[in-house]
């Protein structure tokens, strides 16, 4: 049975559509969530796509953390529910407490939209298991506040406990602690990404294929391959 | 064509006096309200409760209830109004009192003064634009055009784009952040008022000098407020312009491309039609920001007392503008809506008035259901606001319920304002005359004007017209007669500094700084010569705009200069593969009072006009901003054209940047068109000389319709690896681009005519018209040059490709490896305006989109053991790993330096000495797959020595007598300079 992969659509996602795409290239059934309803229609994993939650006033995230769909997708995280939050997601996880620290602005205080290598740390999340551990990659960034910061202390942890599961390499863009650009929960469901995996599904469209591996991954995880 | 004087973005400290929509506890929430706020009829609104900066523009009233009303109107006709401070005219108030057979009430004033306005009337250009339309060739694509709120492209059989570029540059001067910001917001709300979904923009923007200390003031400021509206719309900003002239000092062009794609069927219109309709206003709440921003603001020009008119600009919210584009395309496909506008310059005014006038009935509307951010806002603030994210809907009554629901689901406010009412019964019973727009506040009728008296009855004027004085004398003053550079070391230093010049420099600080890949249909994006949208992705059908204008060229001949414009514009979407259909212009001039300025500007639309008919290619919308001038001291008069293209198959398209190829293969590097000696008004004569005089280049439509005819076709059948337009900077720019973009580098000899004194110097600076540099795989370039031949069009073999070699080589002059090149094309921006943004990256690593292809996979690395000079964050490694496993990387790796051969065989590609064969062999191995057979022995070599020994045709080679007469007619004033 193929997998059904939620999307879910804030007012002021904007990368909900690119990510449905990327899960459906990846060959999963893809589910529209909507952000005022509870209900996760029986999917098997959620993507939490980027853009400007509710207009990202007040903190990025801050609002859409208390959608009556986070409700639900909270819950069902800490049962094991695979999430990813990509930009705004991540924001959104983050704010959600789902995963330790925060997005801050970026330090260069602009937004920056480039195309960036990422070395997979962890390859054993259900959101990277059809990656190389220290395999590098090439997908988009593009962020206003996707600055990760956390006190020491978490940092180390995520360190010791390969919850680090990628880091900018070659340059980092907008300033995280110990270049990271994605992390995960202790089980490895919940998985936040500060760059672009959907952006870099298509040969055309994209500035490579990488992206494709995170979408690969969810559904080799659901077809109960070892993460 | 209504320029829209929209804004979004964050709210600003200094802006926070007007309450914005952007406050969380009121975005999200709905708001229907059919009724307003109850108030006594009486109640007295005293004359302090105007605001400061509302004031100072609009009379503080003292009428019996602190409203003017048109029975008071017509009881006190004596009464003195300020129209002359509202911008009218003696004559045009009179004309006012004519057509209501009384004085206008305040409100009324108010109406007019807007709506007439140079702004909203296009009362100076009116008369010249119509050529557009009287000109325009016939196309059976085009489904709306002039007067629509934006031209609609029919590109198959379901889909439909609409395209449209508009101006912002007064606001953007005052306040560059919101300014920017609501400029993309209009532009926006125009595109979705056609039923479409907007899904790229562009931005041309041009600025003072690139070091002046303002410049670091307004171009930070512009580039955030395009990026934080754009991006938060979720829009790709796929391309544009950035220029620096200290003529636009204290008047930078911010110009706003919307592109939006709808089915067919989805064609909205903006008439109010079928009377007993409800009048929505969807949308944020409106508030006091940009009271008289258009009369006021838009219309005059900057002095000392801008500061005071920050309040003018209005501020932007881009999430209520993305929730309003999703409500709207729900409502469309739902069938809910009878007719739209969008509310931008001139507010709820204009889209009253345009929507009845369209339809010729009436309107009924009750203010006081209007939402208000401030309770106290007066009948004639209401009616001007400009505040932003709004749109006007005509509903039948039965739908309202379905129309609310679908708005309170996005989180829109709604309220039914008003009502269509029935046109007028004509005296005699029989024809029907069009309706009158009432307005009623709290139970006093503020308004009763016909409408199209506002809308179509505007003063038209035929402004007196004179050829500048100092014309013929900067005519006289040729650039070609400059001293030029006539030794290796002299050109190789000029083409450094070109390079890193403001105009020709990397513009990744900017770029870097907007969304390009949202929505997921870009194929290219800048720098490429134009952006690629895909519109069907089962079908690959796409289209390609790019926006182009040059001030100079304009400046020293309107005529021709805004036809280079449009040729630069239709070349840029013809290199890409994709066949022009459709223009938009923006047309930015100084004072129309001016008779200098109108010259300019009548020769600039004519020019326009019989370009467009030359190429066969419809305008099909735009924007004229005037007033572009600082005292007496007007702009360049800058024509911006964006010209649209259609592409069957996004897939064929063609980059700009040279592809790296495999092993010891090369594509072979043509030039395409003829090359003369043309320098005046060109971007070397600018920066080595600051010098502008002389004539622009020659402009020859037809010849480039027959280069976009060759190059579609050529792209078509597979012969085209890349291929770039030439124009600022000439061919020399044109190299140093396309190496740079995936790190490939070139090998190039100059041809015959060329190699002597400083005629490589022409050949590399030279900005001649109709010229492009494609390559061509190796085994095409038989049936390439046959192309040519057949289309006639001179070709010319200048060089080969090199991956392996890093460095751009013009033999017999100079070479440079392109870590140099790229460390000194990028470091401009970033040292002008602050590291931080846009450093670029430091390595070879394309910043763009031509990577999927294998052929073009970004794996452009510097791995030639010459570590790139001082790159700013020293990420050589990270190039590395861009290969990711990639096999071409690992044969570049393999065969690093350049071996003999390649040398051999770049030098015979373009020396065309050596006999066939002798140096790489046949090509067959390396060959793409869709090389002919009867090609695939073919080598560099063959095909050169071809050209120089049997042309085709004498037209076909690029030493064509007009070049050998220019050269020969401008040696004498040729002072070499080393």
């Amino acid at each position: 049975m193929t997998a059904r992969i939620g999307v879910v659509t804030f007012p002021g996602s904007l990368d909900d559509r690119d990510a449905a795409r990327a899960a459906r290239i990846a060959g999963a059934e893809v589910v529209p969530l909507w952000h005022d309803d509870p209900d996760l229609h029986g999917v098997d994993g959620v993507v939490l796509p980027g853009g400007f939650s509710y207009g990202d006033y007040l903190r990025c995230g801050a609002i859409a953390r208390f959608a009556p769909v986070m409700e639900t997708i909270a819950a069902g995280a800490r049962d094991g529910l695979p999430v990813l939050g990509i930009c705004n997601g991540f924001q959104i996880l983050c704010e959600a407490h789902l995963l330790p620290g925060a997005l801050t602005r970026n330090q260069h205080l602009h937004f920056r939209n480039r195309d960036q290598v990422l070395r997979i740390e962890s390859a054993g999340t259900a959101w990277t298991n059809a990656f190389q551990p220290g395999q590098e990659i090439l997908i988009p960034v593009k962020n206003g506040e996707g600055c990760y910061v956390a006190d020491g202390r978490t940092l180390d942890e995520l360190e010791a406990t390969g919850r680090v599961v990628a880091r900018y390499l070659g340059g980092n863009p907008n300033g995280s602690l110990r270049d990271i650009a994605g992390i995960s929960n202790e089980a490895g469901n919940v998985v936040g990404l500060m760059p672009h995996p959907e952006h870099a599904v298509e040969a055309l469209t994209g500035p490579s294929l990488d992206g494709l591996g995170f979408f690969t991954s969810i559904l080799k995880h659901l077809a109960g391959a070892p993460a | 064509m209504i320029e829209r004087s929209e804004v979004m973005g964050q709210p600003e400290p200094a802006l926070a006096d007007h309450p914005s929509a952007s406050d969380p506890t009121t975005a999200p929430g709905p708001t229907v309200d059919p009724v307003g706020q109850p108030a006594p009829a009486e109640s007295p609104v005293p004359g302090q409760a105007v605001p400061v900066g509302v004031a100072d523009e609009l009379p503080v009233n003292g009428y019996p209830g602190g409203v003017d009303t048109v029975s008071n109107a017509g009881a006190t006709p004596g009464d003195l109004q300020p129209y002359a401070e509202l911008g009218l005219r003696d004559d045009e108030y009179d004309r006012i009192r004519q057509i209501l057979g009384r004085r206008p009430t305040q409100s009324e004033l108010a109406m007019y003064s807007i709506m007439w306005s140079e702004h909203c009337s296009y009362k100076s250009s009116k008369v010249h634009l119509r050529q557009f339309s009287e000109k325009a060739p016939p196309s059976d694509r085009m489904l709306a055009g002039i007067g629509e709120n934006a031209g609609v492209i029919q590109i198959s059989e379901q889909l439909a784009v609409t395209f449209k570029v508009e101006s912002h540059n007064h606001p953007s001067f005052v306040e560059p952040h919101q300014g920017a910001a609501t400029g993309v917001g209009g532009i926006v709300r125009d595109i979705l008022a056609m039923g479409a979904r907007p899904v790229a923009v562009m931005d041309p923007l041009r600025f003072g000098a690139a070091d002046h200390p303002d410049t670091a003031r307004v171009l930070p400021g512009v580039v955030a407020g395009i990026g934080t509206y754009g991006n938060s719309l979720g829009l790709p900003n796929i391309g544009g312009e950035v220029v620096f002239d200290s003529c636009y000092q204290g008047n930078p062009l911010v110009n706003a491309l919307c592109l939006g794609v709808l089915p067919v069927q989805r064609l909205q219109n903006k008439a109010a039609a079928g009377a007993g309709n409800v009048v929505v206003l969807l949308g944020a709440k409106t508030g006091r920001d940009g009271i008289g921003g258009v009369s006021v603001l838009a219309s005059a020009t900057f002095d000392d007392g801008s500061e005071q008119r920050r309040p003018s600009v209005q501020v932007g919210d881009p999430f209520m503008e993305k929730l309003l584009i999703e409500a709207c395309l729900e409502l469309y496909d739902a069938g809910l809506v009878v007719g739209i506008q969008d509310l931008g310059g001139a507010g709820l005014t204009c889209a009253l008035t345009e929507t009845a006038a369209a339809a010729g009935t009436g309107m009924r509307v009750w203010l006081e259901r209007v939402p208000l951010r401030e309770a106290s806002m007066q009948p004639h603030e209401i009616l001007a606001s400009e505040s932003q994210e709004r749109m006007l809907l005509i509903v039948s009554p039965e739908k309202l319920d379905a129309v609310l629901r679908i708005a309170e689901k996005w989180g829109v406010p709604a309220s039914a304002i008003g009502e269509v009412t029935p046109a007028t019964p004509a005296a005699d019973g029989t024809t029907a005359e069009p309706g009158r727009l009432l307005v009623t506040w709290q139970g006093h009728t503020v308004v009763d004007v016909p409408p199209g008296s506002l809308v179509d009855d505007g003063p038209v004027y035929a402004r007196p017209m004179r050829e500048p004085a100092d014309l013929i004398l900067l005519q006289a003053d040729r650039a070609e007669t400059l001293p030029r550079p006539a030794t290796a070391e002299a050109l190789r230093e000029t083409l450094l500094r070109m390079i890193a010049s403001p105009n020709l420099c990397d513009k990744t600080w900017v770029t870097e700084q907007y969304d390009r890949y949202v929505l997921g249909n870009t194929v290219l994006a800048q720098p490429e010569d134009a952006g690629i949208i895909r519109i069907d992705e089962q079908s690959g059908l796409g289209v390609a705009i790019s926006v182009d204008g040059n001030g100079r060229y304009t400046r020293l001949d309107p005529y021709n200069g805004a036809k280079l414009a449009l040729a630069e514009a239709y070349r840029n979407v013809a290199v890409t593969g994709a066949k022009p259909v459709a223009v938009t212009d923006c047309l930015n001039f100084g004072s129309p009072e001016d008779p200098g300025v109108m010259w300019q500007f009548a020769e600039a639309v004519r020019g326009l006009a019989d370009g467009c008919a030359e190429l066969g290619i419809p305008v099909t919308g735009g924007n004229v901003s005037f007033y572009n001038q600082t005292g007496a001291a007007a702009i360049h008069p800058t024509p911006v054209v964006g010209v649209l293209g259609v592409l069957d198959d996004v897939a064929q398209r063609v980059p700009m940047g040279f592809a790296r190829t495999t092993g010891n293969d090369h594509d072979l590097i043509f030039l395409l068109g003829e090359t003369r000696l043309e320098l005046s008004g060109s971007e070397w004569a600018w920066v080595t000389h600051q010098h502008l005089g002389g004539v622009p280049p020659r402009v020859d439509l037809a010849a480039e319709r027959t280069l976009a005819e060759l190059i579609a076709e050529a792209a078509r059948v597979g012969h085209l690896r890349s291929a770039h337009d030439l124009s600022d900077g000439g061919l020399a720019q044109a190299l140093v681009e396309s190496s740079l973009r995936h790190g490939v580098g070139a090998r190039i000899a100059l041809p015959e005519g060329f190699t002597a004194g400083s005629m490589p110097f022409v050949f590399l600076f030279s900005e001649s018209a109709g010229r492009a540099m494609v390559a061509v795989p190796r085994g095409h370039e038989k049936a390439f040059t046959a192309l040519c031949a057949e289309r006639g069009v001179p070709w010319t073999l200048i060089g080969v490709t090199d991956t392996a070699g890093n460095e751009l080589e013009i033999r017999d002059q100079f070479t440079i490896g392109l870590s140099e090149l790229r460390t000194v094309h990028g470091a401009t921006l970033p040292s002008l305006f602050g590291d931080g943004a846009g450093a670029p990256l430091a390595d070879a690593a394309p910043s763009g989109f031509e990577t999927g292809d294998a052929a073009v996979a970004p794996t452009a690395t510097e791995q030639d053991g010459t570590p790139p000079a001082a790159t700013p964050t020293g990420t050589d490694q990270r190039a590395a790993a861009d290969q990711g496993g990639s096999d071409q990387s690992g044969a570049d790796q393999d065969g690093a330096a350049p071996t003999g051969s390649d040398q051999a065989t770049s030098a015979s590609a373009a020396g065309a000495d050596e006999p066939a064969g002798s140096s790489t062999g046949p090509a067959t191995a390396a060959g793409p797959a869709t090389t002919r057979a009867d090609d695939t022995t073919t080598t560099a070599a063959d095909t050169a020595a071809g050209t120089d020994a049997a042309p085709i045709d004498g037209a076909s080679v690029a030493t064509g007598p007009g070049q050998d007469q220019d050269a020969a007619r401008t040696g004498d004033g040729e002072r070499p300079t080393a």
